[in-house]
């Protein structure tokens, strides 16, 4: 008795800040909550029965792990996790390097003024929806009328069906993801450059260093804490490929699948094309728990190397 | 003086050389990015009959403002879509930043004795998520969101990242301003309208600007919920273009004049769409690529 009114007392005294966090609160329920709660569909044999989704989810069968053993039967889940996996890791090797490679570079320009311009430049893909950036590649890789065909014209080479060849993706991908996300990362790096301690590189310029040496000894070494950080994020979110881009880029394009497809397009088209929807489930929640065991390892790591830099 | 200054120019900077070389590196990246746009651009003022002679080229032929003077005319769906766009981002953006703030404000305060558990309920949605085959079934069969404009705003408003900048920004204010208002009599909601809000605009423009961006550029909920073409918005409206396209010629057929379907700019039009919704980014992006710099070293997210 005494314990409930201690609690109707603490509630009465948190009602106003209560009220405050109780929008977002019910935002969150039924945005994410909700559905993880709909997970459960991974584990049933869904069928409609007219009277609406409850319903019928209700009145479907437990088929326990059924759903997971006919996606793994299959051949998709090897690709879409392979496909998924290496595109990531090659995002974050190449992007890592090419972003701190653009920040020294952008740090070390003599004019301030022009490293700005370059810097907003570079920045401007990040700004472009992936819709916005599928229609730039088309007009370079479009079969008849685009831009790469013609110079291959000009020079008697073979012109190339560039949406129809599966060949070339991995590199079209890889090159179109680094265009959009080099300038926003290399920005990242170059904030904390700026802010390094001018009299190390003082220091070390009394003594000779060239300007090589600076950067070898001092600048990589002081960057190494949020290069390991910013990866290690990363590698937090190795399960999850952006759906724009595999989506938007290739155009759909249904010869290119079997290099374009990853986890989240596979469970798009599952959604919205087989109707299988305890599989398509399935795969989706395949991903949820690897990703969520990649971000909890992940962010342990980065916690037992810089508090303030872990998520939580 | 002079030689001093001159000599410690040198010291401090790249030997002229690499200058050069590390000036060119970064311009040419810098063009890069920037080329596919200005290319998208030239075509959308392309001539039609010249573009489809000799194909996509660096300088047309024949130049033509044709394809906007055609999409200004016959263009009602594009002009729904903007208002659809324009909508959505404000709407979104005034509802996400009030909600965000109010939560983030609500978990900073250290006498909220409920704080952890709401702290947990933002944070555990950055760890794991339901996926997409039930947040779809939620959203329309449980919801019943489907093709509402609230599909294309509700979806996107909570946003554990944002709410984590928010409250990082809160906690940096001074303890004492809270206490003393406290004291002087406000309510909480005075308080935090009065008092903190006020302080906190910068940080509230960077979470704002995250959230207009996301809003603009957004077509996945689009592409899930939206089948109504008057709750299209433009990036949605782009990614339907071939479609779209095909449903101008049809309305100007029933004119039953075929001449002046064939006079119409197809290839180029679709360049002056792409232009058109992208256009009001690109022109006011270098005014806040600032603040999106600061969010990013100032949102380092920690208690």
């Amino acid at each position: 008795m005494h314990r409930v009114s201690h609690f109707f007392k603490d509630l009465h005294k948190n009602l106003p800040i209560l009220l405050m966090v109780l929008p977002g609160a019910i935002g969150f329920i039924l945005f994410s909550y909700l559905p993880m709660g709909g997970t459960l569909l991974s584990f049933k044999q869904y069928r409609y029965n007219g009277e609406g989704f409850i319903s019928s989810f209700l009145s479907s069968d437990w088929v326990g792990l059924r759903n997971f053993k006919f996606l793994f039967g299959t051949n998709d889940a090897y690709i879409i996790t392979r496909n998924t996996l290496l595109y990531n890791a090659a995002f974050i090797i190449l992007g890592t390097f090419a972003a701190i490679a653009m920040a020294i570079l952008l740090s070390e320009i003599v004019n301030k003024r022009l490293s700005k311009l370059y810097q907003t430049g570079m920045f401007l893909p990040h700004f472009m929806s992936y819709v916005i950036v599928g229609f730039f590649v088309y007009s370079f890789l479009n079969m008849d009328k685009g831009l790469l065909n013609s110079i291959l014209e000009r020079f008697d080479l073979q012109t190339v069906s560039w949406y129809t060849t599966p060949k070339y993706w991995p590199y079209i991908l890889t090159l179109t993801n680094l265009w959009k996300t080099i300038g926003y990362s290399s920005v990242v790096y170059l904030a904390a450059i700026t802010g390094f301690d001018r009299s190390l590189y003082e220091a070390a310029m009394i003594d000779g260093a060239s300007k090589w040496r600076q950067i070898r000894n001092i600048t990589l070494p002081l960057l190494k804490p949020l290069i390991i950080i910013m990866t290690l994020l990363a590698v937090g979110r190795i399960f999850y490929a952006d759906f724009g881009l595999f989506y938007n880029i290739p155009r759909d394009s249904g010869a290119l699948y079997p290099v374009t497809n990853v986890i989240d397009t596979y469970v798009y088209r599952g959604l919205k094309t087989t109707g299988e929807m305890g599989m398509t489930a399935a795969a989706g929640l395949y991903q949820s728990i690897v990703g969520f065991i990649l971000v909890v390892t992940s962010n342990y790591v980065v916690r037992r190397i810089d508090k303030d830099s872990s998520l939580f | 003086m002079a030689a001093n200054i001159k000599k410690s120019r040198d010291i401090h900077s790249l030997s002229p050389f690499m200058n050069i070389v590390f000036n060119v590196i970064a311009a040419m990246f810098s063009l890069v990015c920037v080329f596919p746009f200005a290319f998208v651009v030239i075509l959308s003022f392309t001539d039609e009959k010249s573009l489809a002679q000799h194909g996509y080229r660096l300088i047309p032929e024949k130049w033509s403002t044709y394809a906007y003077e055609y999409m200004f005319q016959n263009g009602a769906q594009l002009l729904q879509s903007y208002g659809v766009t324009i909508t959505v981002t404000v709407v979104g953006t005034l509802l996400s930043v009030m909600i965000i703030a109010l939560y983030a404000y609500g978990i900073s305060r250290s006498s909220f004795k409920y704080r952890g558990f709401f702290s947990f309920l933002a944070l555990f949605t950055m760890l794991f998520n339901g996926g997409l085959v039930p947040t779809f079934i939620v959203v329309t069969q449980v919801l019943h969101l489907k093709d509402t404009i609230w599909a294309l705003i509700l979806p996107m408003m909570m946003n554990a990242f944002n709410i984590m900048i928010m409250r990082t920004f809160f906690k940096s204010l001074p303890d004492g301003i809270i206490e003393s208002a406290k004291i002087d009599g406000a309510t909480e909601f005075q308080i935090f309208r009065k008092v903190v809000l006020p302080l906190s605009l910068p940080g509230l423009a960077t979470i704002g600007l995250f959230c207009t961006l996301a809003y603009w550029n957004d077509w996945f909920n689009a592409l899930l919920y939206i089948d109504n073409p008057n709750l299209v918005p433009l990036q949605s409206m782009l990614m339907r273009i071939e479609s779209s396209m095909s449903f101008i010629l049809q309305n100007s057929n029933t004119s039953g004049l075929g001449s002046l379907a064939a006079s119409l700019p197809q290839e180029t039009s679709r360049m002056a769409m792409v232009v058109l919704a992208t256009g009001p980014i690109v022109l006011a992006y270098p005014f806040f690529q600032r603040f999106f710099i600061q969010g990013l070293t100032v949102g380092s997210l920690k208690e």
